[in-house]
């Protein structure tokens, strides 16, 4: 009776948060903000459910940003559980809090487990994944496995979609193997776009090769760190002022001042 | 000693030599204190089971506090033959005694076996006994000998200004303690627990299913006590007493008190699953305790309207959970620190401990409109690169190799100087100035140089600064 109760209670409190997030469609799926990729996925990616993101060793940071976008996009405002090996930290750097927050991942709600192999860190991430205060969990696992095999991966993917927390994979110096991902994405870096001062906001090389319920594609976005959205990058870098509508001559050369 | 090399004529300090000729088939061992330590340290370990206060008296004795325990083994009497019976059959030769201070009954045991000292009797049950028995200093021992004082008695019976003069005011309140009028503290291993609850099995238990029952009953009851007294517990620990005395004790630390039965359940479950040498029952367990070692006072929340509450507690939980299993300092919050050191920026710290802490940090704000400034990786221990081509002074480099791999620099920006924190460290530390590159391949670098040019002098010349790939933003 009690044990009812509150699970309804439960039930309820999640549907409410869910209408309460906004953006986090109540078709349980995440816009990614990026038109054609949104289109492909059917309105974004798919929650309670697991995504793998591969990469090349040297491309690991460019991934790691993608996921971070991802679990942003996902998780909304819940705290997010990030499972890593030890070794992962020399090989491509420990994940730095600084940099994660001028993402737009919210340091305070990001929990780390340094896990010490892969068998460890996939135990971790599906006790994480039961948990439904979450709204994301990270898995982060550096190189080839077999411990990461067809049953880990639909263990995982079974605890995801009972507690509706989204389960995602960062396979760094791996080739993708099959398993049971709704979505399975290769990244790498791609270059800034030519002639923006500001250069330096991720710009990634995204692929994606497996796609359970609709088409796969190539695109390249751009992850922008305000407004917490993947997008196209500018096809018209240099932007052109609109021309003056009502504006008398020009003023003369002389009162012009330069500030600074 | 024991009785039978007594009877041979053998003593401690003995020459081997003189040994040899007593009791031709001697054999010799050389002295191991740290064995020693650890048979003492395991006695102590199994001593656990009589009374939480079990005090270290190296090289050879245990003090053991059995204030308010007697009575649960029946009588004072009863728990000294159950705690001898069992060290001899173990093969230890034993020597015990109760009495009032843990001094006198040290006293006592170093000249009779399985004496039980009524209260006020100390005096009349030390004075007959010889002064070596106290256990003072050697040089005391001889100089009050010379003195023609052979017993404790003889000792006591002197003005304690006279003794003090001569030996010094540590022997006299040993003496004093001896003779039970004054009080010395024994210094017990281990604190003593807010809580303690024991199962004892009639026949020793070895299955996983049988321990896990006894130890999911005592979490009950536990939580039961506790909960009277609104306390819930922060550090568990379970001790398990194998039937050959080995004690096994394992402890759960959790962020959060706990107050549930299941939760602890759970948590040592986790733990027990994830040994790395696992619970080894031998030929059995005949006693399995709990205790809280450490508890707090548990502050009740409304919980069924505020959600907020409920979700922190899930997560308190999930943290515990992972910690149990891989250690509490692998699952870890960042505290923002004050410095520009770029490395230092960010504090790991254990999240059972710092969760609420960590929710509450005020981190920088990003800057709105622009890319990010710090990388999204950063390497705990900068690499090195070899810069191919120089450049000017206060550029970045042209081309870089790092890990093997040549990168062509095509978009930079810097440099931003960041000087090391001299009031810190003693030694000085150059400043970097730091890079924000991107490669041709649009992989984007956070480089610095260490120090500028012309500030590292070495061998009275100035050294070209090295540079450093110290992370990689996405």
């Amino acid at each position: 009776m009690m044990g009812a109760r509150t699970r309804m209670l439960a039930e309820l409190r999640g549907n409410i948060e869910r209408i309460e997030a906004g953006d986090v469609a109540a078709s349980g799926r995440a816009a990614l903000g990026h038109a054609e990729a949104d289109a492909a996925l059917q309105g974004g990616l798919a929650l309670g459910a697991m995504h793998e993101v591969f990469s090349e060793a040297r491309h690991s940071a460019a991934a790691t940003g993608f996921i971070a976008g991802l679990a942003r996009r996902v998780g909304a405002r819940r705290p997010l559980v990030w499972v890593r090996q030890d070794f992962a930290d020399i090989e491509s750097g420990a994940l730095s809090m600084g940099g994660c927050s001028e993402l737009g991942l919210d340091p305070r709600l990001t929990v780390i487990v340094r896990a010490t192999d892969v068998e460890t860190a996939l135990r971790a991430s599906a006790d994480a994944l039961a948990c439904d205060a979450l709204g994301a969990v990270v898995t982060e696992i550096w190189g080839e496995t077999r411990q990461f095999d067809l049953v880990a991966s639909r263990k995982l993917t079974l605890t995801a979609r009972t507690s509706g927390v989204t389960c995602l994979l960062l396979r760094l110096a791996a080739a993708p193997q099959p398993s049971t991902a709704e979505t399975r994405w290769i990244v790498q870096a791609a270059r800034s776009p030519p002639h923006v001062e500001a250069w330096g906001a991720p710009v990634l090389d995204t692929r994606l090769v497996r796609n359970r319920h609709g088409p796969v594609g190539h695109w390249i976005m751009e992850w922008k760190c305000d407004e917490c959205l993947f997008r196209e990058t500018p096809a018209h870098p240099e932007p052109v002022a609109a021309a003056p509508a009502d504006r008398p001559h020009q003023a003369p050369a002389f009162a012009q001042r330069r500030a600074g | 000693m024991d009785d039978h090399a007594a009877r041979l004529g053998l003593d401690a300090g003995l020459p081997l030599a003189n040994a040899r000729a007593i009791c031709p088939d001697v054999e010799a061992f050389d002295d191991d204190p740290v064995a020693d330590a650890q048979a003492l340290n395991a006695i102590a370990d199994w001593c656990d089971r009589f009374t939480p206060l079990v005090a270290l008296d190296p090289p050879h004795s245990l003090f053991l506090d059995i204030t308010g325990c007697a009575h649960l083994f029946g009588s004072e009497e009863r728990l000294l033959q159950m705690l001898c019976g069992a060290l001899t059959s173990q093969g230890f030769a034993v020597s015990a005694a109760i009495a009032g201070t843990s001094i006198s009954a040290r006293t006592m045991t170093r000249h009779v076996h399985g004496r039980i000292v009524g209260e006020g009797d100390e005096a009349d049950s030390v004075s007959p006994l010889p002064i070596s028995a106290l256990g003072a200093d050697e040089a005391i021992t001889r100089g009050l000998r010379r003195a023609g004082l052979k017993s404790i008695g003889d000792v006591a019976s002197r003005a304690r200004h006279e003794i003090a003069a001569r030996f010094g005011a540590d022997f006299t309140a040993l003496l004093e303690q001896a003779l039970g009028q004054g009080e010395a503290p024994i210094n017990p291993r281990k604190p003593l627990p807010d809580y303690i609850v024991e199962k004892r099995f009639a026949e020793p238990v070895a299955t996983d299913g049988v321990i896990a029952a006894a130890l999911s009953r005592l979490a009950a009851t536990l939580v039961g006590t506790m909960d009277k007294q609104g306390k819930g517990a922060r550090r568990l620990e379970a001790s398990f007493f194998r039937t050959d005395g080995v004690v096994r004790t394992i402890a759960v630390d959790t962020g959060q008190p706990v107050t549930r039965v299941e939760t602890i359940d759970r948590l040592f479950r986790e733990r027990l699953d994830a040994l790395a040498d696992p619970l080894d029952p031998g030929f059995g367990f005949d006693l399995v305790r709990l205790s809280a070692s450490r508890t707090e006072i548990v502050v009740q929340q409304q919980r069924d309207l505020d959600a907020h509450v409920q979700h922190d507690d899930e997560l308190a939980a999930l943290i515990d959970r992972i910690a149990a299993r891989i250690g509490g300092r692998r699952v870890i919050v960042h505290l923002p620190q004050d410095t520009h050191v770029p490395e230092r920026a960010s504090l790991p710290v254990p999240a059972q401990q710092h969760l609420a802490a960590a929710s509450l940090a005020a981190w920088p704000v990003p800057v709105e409109g622009e890319p990010p400034l710090r990388p999204l990786r950063l390497f705990e221990r900068p690499e090195p690169i070899e810069v191919l081509l120089a450049e000017v002074p206060d550029r970045p480099p042209r081309h870089f190799k790092w890990r093997r791999a040549a990168h062509t620099v095509v978009r930079a920006e810097g440099p931003e100087r960041i000087a090391m924190e001299w009031w810190r460290s003693s030694e000085a530390m150059p400043t970097r100035d730091y890079f924000r590159v991107e490669d041709e391949g649009g992989l984007r670098f956070w480089l610095y140089r260490d120090g500028l040019y012309g500030e590292i002098v070495r061998e009275g010349e100035a050294v070209s600064p090295n540079w450093f790939v110290h992370g990689l933003f996405a």
